[in-house]
């Protein structure tokens, strides 16, 4: 029997992967884009798995919230990296250091 | 409306308008407005002096202005006006009119003429404040009033560095006599409970004998007072010590040092002590060191006056050297006797000081005598005055006949020096005579340098400035004689200097330059004071110093009949003696400056180290540059190098600028710039933060 203890793990892994995409991530910035993309999964395979088990629809209402959120995000976000792309001809992570102080 | 309210106040009035007005106003409406003021003010105080010398008025005090009250402390401003405040206004007044008409043609090329006349309408201003002072306070803003004054008008030519060095040594000499005459008024306000001067006087003599506490030490309470505010007066006065101010004052223009640092201002000191001469009556101590201070300071500059070349500097001592005489005066008691050379000794002294600007300014603004010689000619007007002025200082007359001013006031000096018979007077008395012999040397010198023997203009520098500018010009001029024969009389007059110069080069001193005569406005002061200086001593000795019981003086100053009488009974040999040296240095000065020119150089040669000693004015710059400039600059260097740069500027700004700079460097290093550490510090502070919410 599957029950609510497997699914956080699996968000928790999937949450501990997008953080970790985050920071040890030397590529390019598509590929932090994902990890991204990959923590609100995470979070929404918490809300539904407490939705389900609680028998609460709120959460799954929530998840729907968040995945038309996390779709205008990587939408804005790849506009953005393309314009990014555009001026800079680069999107490596390591050469995106412009915000030193 | 009593007159002497316009008397004061007139003056001030025209130093605000000229001095506000100031270049929009213009420089001619500036020296109508302060000229008309002052002599407006003078021809109100002459009917104030004669009703005081006819004996017609009584001493009154005119009320102006609620003041202090605070406690018991209570003084209002108002203006008192007895016998010694009616001769200080004519002096005043007078010497500041002439002064300010003087200045009309002395100051013509200068471009900053108004705030020049409001300067001095403004010190003249502050010199009646003083002399009309019912109080010691009113008397001490008068006094820092022609202190500040004097300061603005020596260092008129501020961007001249000297200039302005000299008006701040002026101030700072005087800071010193201040703070004592300042000690003076708060220990008289602690003693007397006030600082009315009527008040003061009358209850002096029940003080005497009492004593208080200074510096830890019990002293005589009216030597203590008396001896504070007489340092207040030495200062003001150039007395010994506190006198090297006043040569450096010459650096200001000319008619400032006729008004301010010869007839007036110097005089304050003088004053103050006859002011409060029945208070010095009391403390025979105090007197016996005014005495000795005066005739020590009568003698010593007397002796820098033979050796000094600047015509202004000659005349500088001579002035430090006659108030030491009034000093000594007031010093043995002889307090109208003081007040006379005083008076006498306004107008020979104002007069000497605007013929040496005469002399200067027909020169070229060339200074040193060593490059005069020879101007009696060119320059007939100054040499009269010159000469009135001279025959007055020296104090030429024979007993019991006609003297000039100078001869009776100095002899009644030394008469009473001689009757008070004391060691300070015998003292005072030789001193005197020394002094009087050297008068007579130093002011025929002057006389001889400057206006006999040969010319020795050619070397001045100042005049080959003016001969190369009057070349450019005669060319130009001679030029235009052709073509245009209606010259106006001045390019004539250029015209002809160039002839002449081409013809005296070879064999004359004179280097082809032609000193001319000062216009009106100077020479009318000029006449004027000569009227006085020939005649002042001989119309008003009898009011001054005669017996009469001191009718005269009304009780404004302490008056020693006793005294009076003696100085009658004196031996012949005593009134003869002033003459007697006075002729002997007149014979030097012609013997050493006309007959034998090598002598004075043979003779300064031999004296060798003395004669050198003498020239650097006894080193007395030296010794201050020494004893306080040196270690006040070290001590400035110290707090400034460990103080303010070790110290305030080390955990002050630099140090807070450190740590600014230190921190910026390691905040820097966190603003990588890259996303993922940003996220990195985000995602630990959100950990951090729901922990503390969890765990608290």
């Amino acid at each position: 029997m599957i029950g609510i203890e497997h699914y956080v793990v699996v968000s928790s892994i999937l949450f501990v992967l997008g953080v970790l995409g985050i920071f040890l991530n030397r590529k390019n910035i598509i590929v932090i884009l994902m990890a991204i993309e990959l923590i609100l999964l995470a979070v929404n395979i918490n809300l539904v798995a407490f939705s389900a088990f609680l028998h609460d629809l709120t959460g799954q209402i929530f998840a729907m919230f968040v995945l038309t959120v996390a779709a205008g995000e990587a939408a804005v976000g790849l506009a953005i990296l393309v314009i990014y792309f555009r001026s800079r001809g680069t999107i490596a992570v390591d050469d995106v250091n412009r915000m030193k102080g | 409306m009593h007159p002497i309210l316009l008397i004061v106040f007139l003056p001030l009035l025209a130093a605000i308008v000229a001095g506000l007005g100031n270049k929009q106003l213009g420089a001619f409406p500036a020296k109508v407005v302060t000229t008309g003021a002052l002599f407006a003010a003078c021809a109100l105080s002459w009917p104030i002096f004669i009703g005081f010398l006819s004996g017609a008025s009584e001493a009154t005090v005119v009320p102006v202005l609620k003041w202090v009250q605070s406690g018991t402390m209570t003084f209002d401003w108002a203006l008192r006006v007895d016998t010694l405040t009616a001769v200080m206004l004519v002096v005043i007044t007078s010497v500041s009119a002439l002064v300010h008409l003087y200045s009309w043609g002395y100051m013509e090329e200068e471009p900053d003429q108004p705030r020049f006349f409001a300067y001095l309408s403004l010190f003249t201003f502050a010199m009646l404040m003083l002399v009309t002072a019912d109080n010691l306070v009113q008397m001490f803003f008068g006094w820092e009033g022609v202190g500040l004054a004097s300061y603005l008008l020596i260092g008129f030519w501020f961007r001249k560095p000297s200039a302005s060095a000299a008006a701040i040594k002026a101030f700072v000499v005087n800071r010193v006599g201040d703070l004592g005459f300042m000690l003076g008024i708060f220990g008289t306000y602690l003693v007397f409970n006030t600082v009315s001067i009527p008040e003061i006087l009358s209850a002096a003599p029940g003080m005497a004998g009492s004593t208080i506490g200074f510096l830890g030490h019990r002293f005589d309470t009216m030597t203590v007072l008396c001896l504070l505010l007489f340092v207040g007066a030495m200062g003001k006065s150039a007395q010994l010590g506190l006198h090297t101010w006043l040569p450096d004052a010459m650096e200001g223009p000319t008619p400032v040092s006729a008004l301010i640092h010869a007839a007036t201002m110097v005089t304050a000191g003088v004053f103050m002590v006859c002011r409060l001469s029945p208070m010095f009556m009391t403390a025979p101590t105090a007197m016996g060191f005014v005495a000795f201070i005066g005739a020590s300071t009568c003698f010593f500059a007397a002796t820098i006056g033979c050796t000094q070349w600047d015509i202004k500097r000659v005349i500088a001592y001579s002035t430090c050297s006659q108030l030491g005489y009034m000093f000594f005066a007031a010093g043995v008691g002889a307090f109208g006797a003081a007040m006379f050379h005083l008076f006498t000794h306004a107008f020979f002294k104002a007069l000497l000081f605007l013929g040496a600007g005469s002399v200067i300014h027909a020169m070229h603004h060339e200074q040193d005598m060593r490059y005069y010689g020879a101007l009696r000619k060119e320059i007939p007007v100054t040499f009269w005055a010159m000469t009135a002025g001279t025959l007055a200082i020296t104090g030429v007359g024979i007993v019991d006949v006609f003297g000039f001013a100078g001869f009776y006031s100095k002899d009644s000096i030394l008469e009473a020096a001689y009757a008070s018979n004391s060691q300070v007077g015998s003292y005072a008395f030789w001193l005197g005579i020394a002094a009087a012999l050297m008068t007579s040397f130093y002011s025929w010198r002057l006389a001889f340098l400057t206006f006999f023997g040969k010319p020795r203009w050619a070397a001045s520098e100042h005049i080959q400035h003016a001969l190369h500018d009057a070349h450019g010009h005669d060319a130009h001029d001679t030029h235009g004689h052709g073509s245009e024969e209606a010259n106006a009389p001045a390019q004539e007059d250029a015209g002809h200097d160039a002839h002449h110069a081409h013809a005296a080069d070879a064999h004359e001193g004179t280097g082809g330059y032609h000193p001319h005569e000062s216009p009106w406005v100077m020479l009318i002061p000029l006449i004027v004071l000569s009227v006085g200086a020939v005649l002042a001593g001989y119309v008003f000795s009898h009011a001054f110093v005669s017996e009469g019981d001191g009718e005269f003086w009304k009780g404004s100053l302490a008056f020693s009949e006793h005294l009076i009488h003696a100085m009658h009974g004196v031996p012949g040999w005593v009134k003869w003696a002033p003459f007697t040296v006075m002729a002997i240095g007149f014979v030097i000065a012609w013997y050493g400056y006309i007959r034998n020119t090598r002598f004075p150089a043979a003779f300064a040669e031999q004296l060798g180290p003395i004669y050198t000693f003498v020239y650097r004015k006894w080193m007395f710059d030296e010794l201050y540059h020494y004893v306080f400039v040196v270690p006040a600059f070290w001590l400035g260097r110290k707090f400034w190098q460990i103080g303010d740069v070790g110290i305030i500027d080390r955990f002050g700004p630099n140090g807070a600028a450190w740590v600014v700079a230190k921190g910026s460097t390691y905040a820097q290093k966190v603003q990588s710039g890259y996303l993922y550490s940003y996220a990195l510090v985000m995602l630990l502070g959100l950990v951090g933060a729901i922990s503390w919410v969890i765990a608290g």
